[in-house]
């Protein structure tokens, strides 16, 4: 009886490592024949990915600096896809905030300690970020827009914005690139001790687990995740899915702007002419694949920043342009889907 | 003086817009149809960058238009199939797998034309165009709009097939039920899956021809991620055309206009960042919801799999 | 082949030995069924006999996992709802299967292959004919969005014909329709039949059966059980082929059951009611012109007023779709008011919302029990408190309590006797009868003074209809509360409730009392034929 329930539980934890190695496999074997098809080695390219980007110890430590925006992007994606909204509009909202900080922080240096600079950075960035989202959680909250097409829209916007920002009124005219006033070494958040490591990293894990929680643990994320779940539900049981909505949209969007203040107040501290890391649109997979919970999301960001440091250098080395990364996302997102697929199909085959 | 200024500038800004506007239509035209039988193909940008891209290579390759755009709407169709095979037959989230299909494309035909062309971006000749008599001698905008490529006029027909497809024909009967009740169309004897299939490769194959234009015929060469957001573009426009073909013809020359202004406004002298000139058409996009989006309309069977019979 | 006892000439359809398996229930076990020409067959059955599994079989919408099907003595497989039809097997679904937008002269158009040219004129003529057949006068250039649902009927009658000139299914055809509209379907069918259609009339209701029928099949948990042929029910009277079907329905015992009998037939109309309402005291409810907005396909309504009494039940009639549904909102306060005053014990409700109006008293029991009432990806626990999110004892603070939520949740299942697995269990898995229960327990909870019922028995079992109807009557007399039941289901009405409200396009038609004789009242306030 014991064994029975050890061996069944031993099978569904296999069942969900199955779940999330398979797509991964099938993902890195089709990008594999790829490069074949271009004459390049995928066993010496994979292999080349993890060992700058995980074994030696300076890409490990960009690894984990390269996760701080990740994360933070998706923390905030984690809180719109429970609540059922497409935030597409990540990169307009990091950028924007990104932006901002940089003009903000180095004047802000000059006329209030550190600390100060840096927290007010922060809720600036929050806030700009959350401010972008309005308009799309207007729409869908007045006229049941579909915040796909509009957070987009408000993407593609929020670059332009920025980069006229950057060009006009930002514009540091003692550089030759345009590019904003630049954040002294000093004045940034500080590295973790003796490491390259950006501090940042703890903001963010705080970020994720905090929204983890919320989402699971308080009345405000279960009123999100019933939102998501069946809007009319919501609006029967009297939830306040007019105001939930600019909730959720606001606390997405911020959290993505916080990932722009972080990623420029620990790392660049300043932003160039037409830099769009274009973060968001290679999170989202992640989050689904880590089906919106947090402490999976961890893992998967770390693995990607991985595959995206140790592709940078491979582009260099190699000669495979780190779009390739781009390709190896569509491929994980269409194996995921795949799998989980055949797996509910399976399922129920076997209720029948 | 100031007469010949005005002259020039609405003379390429009428050029531009039709430049900019055919992508637009093609793809708005086909994203109509897929939204029409009840699929959200959020993939149509990728399947505009890869209709670019190998339209760009067939054209090259061939030193013929015809064939680019024969490669490129095959290219969009590819993917279109795999849009078919994932979300008509497998019944897989639509949003994922067209985000999917644009990234994919997108890392694509990057790594092809870098393995391809590596860091150089060969120009096409120009192609020939195809001049109305009469019309194309008219003053101001006669060669502007009447002395184009085939294709433009092409499309231009196709909107005018397209109102008589969904208004006098089974086909489009078949597309609004399936959009709308697929249960009804699949109980009155049609494949929903079927009438599915149909229309998402043809959207794959319109939006192939779009990219394959705006490569060929629009730029004469091909720039990775050169689409630029034309695709998403597409998609509002198919969605505040609340079906009707021919909103979308003009919303396409509308936005086609909004991008061509900065070249217009460069030949007539005046200068502008691009930066901002690049916001137009989305920020037209946002206003024009904020303002007509009240009367925006999907289908209510929109992103909806179907299954017969399922309790 | 089964044993041919008629003749084969007679025979349209037949099935033998048909079984159909979902995961976990045999819909179809075995089930062996002769369709013949110019017959109304009725097929009788509560609510999970198989009824409909064996329609969608015969529409080719399923598949039978066992089993043949011969038509004219040949036996087919029908793959797909194409083949039926070419068969000549049209059938007529419970839910309108008409495309909303396109006109009813589309529709009609719908499912011709796509190269056959676009025949207008002729499907037209077609139409016309047919509609002189069934007698109906319907636009053929009207979208079919905009027509009633009886119209709506009506069309998918002409559509069935179409092709279905062999066998004309009916599923359940009558839950839509006013009496009027089933007398009228009940000359339509007979005239068919004349033509030499077979017809095959599903349905729950025995009254209907015995008036329509000329042979009657009763189906159980996905087996045939027994059959009527016709003259045995010539030579029965209604009394005794009642007991009958109720013994094959239900086994021995429920044969001499009255209360079963009565639900099923809807005759405890009055009898059962017991005590009468104290109008000495006010009313408990008192709305006054209320009047709401309507989206586009909704009934808005407009000036309705009425009073509900302390232990009252009042019951609103209508055929579907004539404003019940924002009746109910507005009086839950889901849906603004446009304009009007609903007062429950003297106090206004204006502009509360929901959870104000819970707090007050106010309960609704929603028709859509998947579509709104719960969410069914979460577990039946959370579904037990989502009226409640953020208030002690379930929350403290922001923070939600889990362990006090599934302790309740433990109670209110074994208080209710609801069949689940677990607490943790989505709501979605559940039975329709078990999550009626759930959405009963959640809304009865606590201090109830003006409750909604809408539809409250739609779709459940016999056993969960008795269950729901004992419920409304007992809230009304134990909890001296103010109760609004709606139902398109006359007979539910006339057995529940102390005054009927009849709604027509979204005003009140009229209040009726609840004593014999009232439905022919009702019947004619429904269809708006008596001037208000």
């Amino acid at each position: 009886m014991l064994q029975a329930d050890l061996s069944s539980r031993g099978m569904s934890a296999l069942k969900a490592v199955s779940r999330v190695l398979l797509p991964i496999l099938l993902a890195l074997a089709v990008g594999g024949l790829l490069l074949m098809v271009f004459d390049k080695d995928p066993f010496a390219y994979y292999g080349y990915v993890v060992k700058r980007g995980l074994l030696s110890p300076s890409g490990l430590e960009a690894s984990i600096t390269r996760s701080v925006p990740l994360l933070l992007i998706a923390a905030g994606l984690i809180v719109a896809f429970r609540a059922g909204l497409w935030n597409l509009g990540v990169d307009g909202q990091f950028l924007l905030a990104a932006v901002t900080v940089a003009a903000f922080a180095p004047a802000a240096v000059s006329v209030m300690p550190v600390w100060a600079a840096i927290l007010l950075s922060a809720l600036l960035a929050f806030a700009v970020a959350a401010a972008w989202s309005v308009i799309p959680a207007f729409l869908k909250a007045s006229y049941g827009i579909n915040e796909i097409i509009s957070t987009l829209m408000m993407s593609f916007l929020g670059v332009s914005v920025a980069n006229v920002l950057v060009k006009i009124p930002f514009n540091d005219p003692s550089t030759t690139v345009p590019q904003t006033a630049t954040l002294a070494v000093a004045d940034r958040l500080p590295p973790l001790g003796g490491s390259t490591i950006s501090s940042g990293i703890i903001i963010a894990l705080v970020a994720v687990v905090a929204v983890h929680l919320m989402m699971e643990r308080t009345a405000l994320g279960l009123r999100l995740q019933i939102v998501g779940s069946n809007p009319k539900a919501a609006l029967h049981a009297g939830l306040n899915v007019r105001a939930l909505t600019f909730i959720a949209f606001a606390l997405s969007a911020g959290f993505a702007g916080l990932g722009g203040a972080v990623d420029i107040l620990g790392v660049h501290g300043t932003v160039r002419a037409d830099w769009n890391p274009a973060y968001g649109i290679l999170v989202i997979p992640l989050v689904f694949l880590a089906r919106f919970n947090g402490f999976a999301v961890i893992g998967f960001v770390f693995f990607f920043a991985v595959l995206m440091i140790g592709g940078e250098s491979a582009a260099r080395r190699l000669g495979v342009p780190h779009f390739f990364v781009l390709f190896l996302v569509s491929l994980l997102m269409i194996f995921l889907a795949l799998v989980e697929f055949l797996e509910s199909r399976r399922a129920e085959r076997a209720e029948a | 003086m100031a007469g010949l200024l005005t002259e020039v500038f609405i003379g390429s800004l009428f050029y531009g817009a039709i430049t900019a506007g055919i992508p637009l239509l093609l793809a708005g035209l086909g994203e109509q149809m897929s939204e029409k039988s009840g699929v959200l193909n959020i993939g149509i940008e990728g399947m505009l960058l890869l209709g670019a891209y190998f339209g760009f290579l067939g054209a090259y390759s061939s030193d013929s238009f015809a064939l680019g755009f024969l490669a490129g709407g095959l290219a969009g169709m590819a993917a279109a199939a795999v849009m078919v095979a994932l979300c008509v037959y497998a019944s897989m989230n639509q949003i994922v797998v067209g985000i999917a299909i644009t990234l994919g494309a997108e890392g694509l035909t990057a790594l092809l034309h870098h393995f391809h062309f590596s860091r150089s971006y060969p120009r096409l000749p120009r192609a020939e165009s195809l001049g109305i008599p009469g019309l194309s001698d008219l003053p101001v905008v006669g060669s502007a709009l009447f002395d184009r490529n085939p294709l433009v006029y092409l499309a231009v027909l196709l909107t005018f097939f397209m109102v008589w497809l969904y208004r006098r024909s089974h086909i489009g009967l078949n597309l609004q039920a399936a959009g709308d009740k697929p249960a009804a169309l699949d109980a009155a004897g049609v494949s929903v899956t079927r009438t599915r299939t149909l229309s998402v490769l043809t959207t794959g194959f319109l939006a192939g021809l779009g990219g394959a234009y705006m490569s060929t015929i629009g730029a004469g060469l091909f720039l990775p991620f050169m689409t630029g957001g034309a695709g998403f573009i597409a998609i509002v426009l198919a969605m505040l055309a609340r079906g009707h073909p021919t909103w979308v013809m003009i919303g396409a020359f509308l936005f086609g206009s909004s991008l061509s202004l900065t070249t217009a406004m460069q030949v007539a002298g005046v200068n502008i960042p691009t930066d901002v000139i690049q916001m137009l058409p989305f920020a037209l996009v946002i206003l024009v919801l904020i303002a007509f989006g009240r009367n925006s309309y999907l289908p209510p069977a929109l992103g909806l799999p179907y299954h017969r019979g399922s309790r | 082949m089964a044993p041919a006892t008629d003749s084969e000439a007679e025979t349209a359809v037949s099935l033998d030995g048909i079984t159909k398996r979902f995961p976990g229930v045999v819909a179809n076990d075995s089930i062996s069924l002769r369709f013949r020409r110019c017959e109304i067959h009725a097929l009788l059955g509560e609510n999970g006999a198989g009824k409909s599994t064996l329609i969608s079989i015969l529409a080719g919408m399923l598949q039978p996992d066992e089993g043949a099907i011969h038509v004219d003595g040949a036996r087919v497989r029908i793959a797909s709802p194409r083949a039926a039809l070419q068969l000549g097997i049209g059938t007529v679904y419970q839910h309108v299967l008409l495309i909303p937008s396109l006109t009813v002269i589309e529709n009609l158009l719908l499912g011709s292959p796509w190269w056959k040219p676009y025949a207008r004129e002729e499907t037209l003529r077609r139409y016309n004919e047919l509609s002189a057949l069934l007698s109906i006068a319907i636009d053929p250039d009207v979208q079919v969005g905009r027509l009633s649902l009886g119209q709506q009927q009506q069309i998918e009658i002409v559509r069935a014909l179409w092709h279905g000139e062999r066998v004309l299914v009916l599923d359940e055809p009558t839950s839509m329709l006013t009496p009027q509209g089933v007398r009228e379907l009940g000359a339509v069918i007979k005239r068919l039949r004349d033509h030499g259609v077979s017809v095959v009339f599903i349905t729950h209701k025995l009254a209907e059966a015995y008036a329509l029928a000329d042979r009657v099949s009763v189906l159980r948990l996905g087996r045939v059980v027994g059959e009527l042929a016709p003259e045995r029910l010539k030579a029965l009277s209604e009394a005794e082929v009642i007991d009958e079907v109720v013994t094959m329905m239900f086994g021995q015992q429920a044969g001499q059951d009255s209360e079963l009998e009565e639900t099923l037939l809807g005759e405890a109309a009055g009898q059962t009611l017991r005590r009468t309402v104290d109008r000495e005291r006010g009313p408990a409810l008192a709305v006054r012109s209320l009047s709401t907005l309507g989206e586009r396909g909704e009934c808005p309504i407009s000036e309705v007023s009425f009073e509900v009494w302390p232990g009252e039940i009042l019951g609103v009639a209508g055929v579907d779709g004539n404003g019940q549904k924002h009746l109910a909102e507005a009086l839950a306060g889901q849906r603004p008011a446009a304009a009007g005053d609903i007062r429950l014990a003297g106090e206004s409700l204006a502009g509360l919302g929901v959870p104000r109006r819970r707090e007050r008293g106010v309960r609704y029991i929603t028709d859509e029990r998947l579509g709104e009432g719960t969410a069914q990806l979460h577990s039946v626990a959370t579904n037990l408190v989502i009226k409640e999110i953020g208030k002690p004892p379930f929350w403290s603070g922001p923070l939600t309590l889990w362990r006090a939520i599934h302790e309740h949740a433990r109670a209110e299942i074994a208080a209710h006797d609801v069949r689940t697995p677990s607490e943790r269990t989505p709501l979605g898995k559940l039975s329709g009868g078990n999550i009626q229960k759930v959405l009963l327990a959640r809304e009865l909870k606590g201090e109830s003074r003006l409750v909604i019922f809408n539809k409250p028995t739609y779709g459940l079992d016999l056993q969960s209809t008795r269950l729901a109807r004992r419920r409304i009557r007992e809230i009304a007399e134990q909890k001296e509360a103010a109760v609004v039941v709606i139902s398109t289901e006359l007979d539910e009405l006339m057995e529940t409730c102390h005054r009927i409200l009849v709604m027509e396009g979204g005003r009140v038609a009229g209040i009726v009392d609840n004593r014999p004789g009232a439905e022919a009242e009702i019947g004619r306030l429904m269809t708006g034929s008596e001037a208000a």
